[in-house]
């Protein structure tokens, strides 16, 4: 750390990360006695020329803006406290067991988060392979093939689905996309493929599938604009590079742009599948809500979040609340491995620019 | 006519290669009308269903019991407010602070954490927070309140406007600080009357997206705000929100009921959209002012 190497610059070391020459700071420091006009220099003389009166004002500052800095790392630490402490019951009640349990029986009192989890995993799997393929083409298509004029409508209107409220998805697939997959999409699914005993059974509209589906239009942006920003990273010499070798434009994507690309596109499907996982309304909506493992897609489930929008605030006893604060903290600690994963991903690739204004 | 590098029509090739190039060509421009045709779709029946059920008394009325045609979401609409003016009294100025110290004073350790916290945050599936919220005020105070729903919804806010001021921050130009600090001002001064003054346009539009992106937040609102059929101006009653409504009224088994939840979708999609144009719309001016 440059602060260690020189006492001079611990004071204030945020004003000098602009200047190229804070990467070497006592080089930096001792040129710039040299050459008064260098940043950092004339940065250190004020500060030693402040006059007295505007250091307890300039350390009352300081002292403000680090709380508010610190109350964000405390809010995270404290919602794992919470979460803990609120889940102790059923912890201690199921142990890991809870995690395997197949029945939900609040009745008796007897909680087991399977039916959970398995919808859970299964609508953001299927929501993952519909939205994959989908947003690896849109974003290849905005950055590599599109006319320009269209490029930023087609970044607009993807950046719009983002914007639109899960509550609205929701609405909108009770009453369109159900009756839709009902009346339409299911009955051939069930002719075609359903010998893989994925798509049997009485068709409902509302099920896994309505989940995955909605799950998936609800995800792609967040996909797209990642691998969008990937794809931009990958310099055009590689691009240039593989064309001059007389490849086709296609044969220029796969090999000089998707394969330098991939860990950054993984990077944004990991973020995606955070998102999926983590998903509340929109799935509690059309997941069909009842606590089962079944292999049809066609079949209601159950996920996660929608057993804790659905019960939380209706839970009666101790017990069942603190089963359903527990399944919540699993939720928790899966979606921040994810994302954690997702983030050192993006970072390798993009230098830790992605989703960042670069300066 | 000259022909651009990679138009495969210039090149020799064999069946299989210039097949494989067009396959491509197709699936990218499909999978760019696949994405847009569900937004349109959701955009066309919102407009259809929600203009067809919209009005006065929808706009100017309490919701009416089960069974009675008429009434509205008014005070949905303006608890939302209320809920949203709560949650951005909150998290943007602590938004803004975390960025300021990101972007100033964070370069070490603890602002590494920082930052790798506000991105937790970030991606913490907002019903997360509901309970988080849930055990923290409602347990305590053994009841809902819109005041419980906005500490929820700031607690989301937080992490978007902290990135996003950090990044227009470090966009400032280095000797635009100099200056002023070459003038004698003091440094929080400068940080607030100049870096930050200088970055207002791209600071804004962080807060901006921040607030249309719980606009619409319904999870954490379950248990903290809970809703409310009635008028309710105390905030630490249980109040309704305009999404809470929605899902309810979605959820249920009347069609009158169908129709508000339409209304109230449109009324929502278009103050949510109101936001995200005006974003853009500033956006396109520069995300900074005076200085480039």
């Amino acid at each position: 750390m440059p602060d260690s190497l020189n006492p001079m610059n611990s004071r204030d070391p945020a004003e000098q990360t602009q200047n190229p020459m804070a990467a070497m700071p006592a080089l930096a420091h001792a040129a710039s006695e040299r050459k008064p006009g260098v940043a950092s220099s004339v940065l250190q003389r004020i500060r030693h020329t402040q006059p007295r009166s505007s250091r307890l004002p300039d350390a009352a500052f300081r002292i403000l803006i680090l709380l508010t800095a610190v109350s964000v790392f405390a809010i995270v630490v404290f919602v794992v406290v919470e979460l803990v402490d609120k889940s102790r019951l059923s912890l201690h009640q199921f142990g890991l067991g809870f995690f395997f349990g197949h029945n939900w029986d609040p009745v008796n009192g007897d909680f087991g988060a399977m039916p959970f989890i398995y919808g859970t995993l299964v609508s953001s799997l299927l929501a993952l392979l519909l939205a994959v393929p989908l947003s690896v083409g849109v974003a290849v298509y905005v950055t590599e093939m599109c006319p320009i004029r269209l490029r930023a409508i087609i970044s607009f209107l993807v950046e719009l689905l983002a914007a639109i409220p899960s509550v609205i998805y929701g609405l909108w697939a009770i009453f369109v996309l159900a009756p839709l997959l009902r009346d339409y999409v299911e009955p051939f699914l069930a002719k075609t493929l359903g010998w893989t005993g994925l798509f049997t059974g009485p068709m409902y509209g509302l099920g896994m599938l309505a989940a995955g589906i909605i799950l998936a239009i609800m995800i792609v942006p967040i996909i797209a604009s990642i691998t969008r920003e990937v794809l931009t990273a990958v310099p055009q010499n590689q691009r240039e590079a593989v064309l001059a070798l007389g490849a086709t434009r296609w044969e220029m994507i796969r090999m000089g742009v998707l394969r330098n690309a991939r860990i950054g596109i993984v990077g944004g499907v990991i973020l995606g599948l955070g998102r999926a996982l983590g998903e509340t309304m929109a799935v509690t909506m059309v997941i069909g809500n009842r606590p089962e493992v079944a292999k049809s897609l066609f079949a209601p489930g159950y996920t996660m979040a929608s057993v804790i929008a659905n019960e939380f605030s209706e839970a009666t006893g101790d017990l069942y609340l603190s089963a359903l604060v527990e399944i919540g903290l699993a939720l928790f600690i899966v979606t921040l491995i994810v994302n954690a994963l997702a983030r050192l991903l993006v970072w390798s690739i993009t230098g830790g620019t992605a989703g960042r204004a670069r300066a | 006519m000259l022909k651009k590098p990679g138009d495969a029509s210039t090149l020799k090739l064999s069946l299989w290669r210039r097949g494989m190039n067009q396959a491509a060509n197709a699936f990218a421009i499909g999978a760019a009308i696949l994405v847009i045709v569900p937004l349109m779709a959701i955009f066309i029946y919102l407009l259809i269903k929600g203009v067809g059920a919209l009005n006065w008394a929808f706009l100017t009325q309490t919701p009416k019991p089960v069974g009675e045609a008429g009434g509205g979401m008014a005070n949905a609409i303006v608890g939302s407010g209320v809920i949203l003016g709560i949650a951005s009294v909150i998290g943007i100025p602590m938004g803004i602070g975390c960025g300021i110290y990101l972007a100033e004073y964070g370069r070490g350790r603890f602002g590494d954490l920082v930052r790798f916290t506000a991105d937790v945050l970030n991606g913490v599936p907002s019903i997360v927070i509901g309970i988080a919220v849930y055990s923290l005020i409602v347990l305590r105070q053994k009841h809902f309140s819109a005041f419980s729903g906005g500490i929820a919804l700031s607690v989301m806010m937080i992490p978007t406007v902290a990135r996003a001021t950090e990044e227009m921050l470090l966009m400032v130009p280095n000797n635009v600080r100099e200056a002023a600090l070459g003038l004698g001002i003091p440094k929080w001064r400068t940080t607030l009357s100049i870096s930050l003054r200088t970055a207002s346009a791209g600071v804004i539009t962080g807060c901006m997206l921040a607030f249309a992106r719980v606009a619409g937040e319904t999870a954490p609102l379950l248990f903290t705000a809970f809703g409310n059929q009635y008028w309710n101006m105390n905030l630490n009653q249980p109040t309704a929100a305009l999404p809470l409504q929605i899902f309810t009224y979605a959820i249920s088994p009347f069609d009158e009921w169908h129709k508000q939840a339409w209304a109230g979708a449109l009324i929502l999609i278009v103050m949510i959209v109101a936001a995200v144009a005006a974003v853009r719309i500033t956006t396109s001016r520069g995300a900074l002012k005076g200085a480039s």
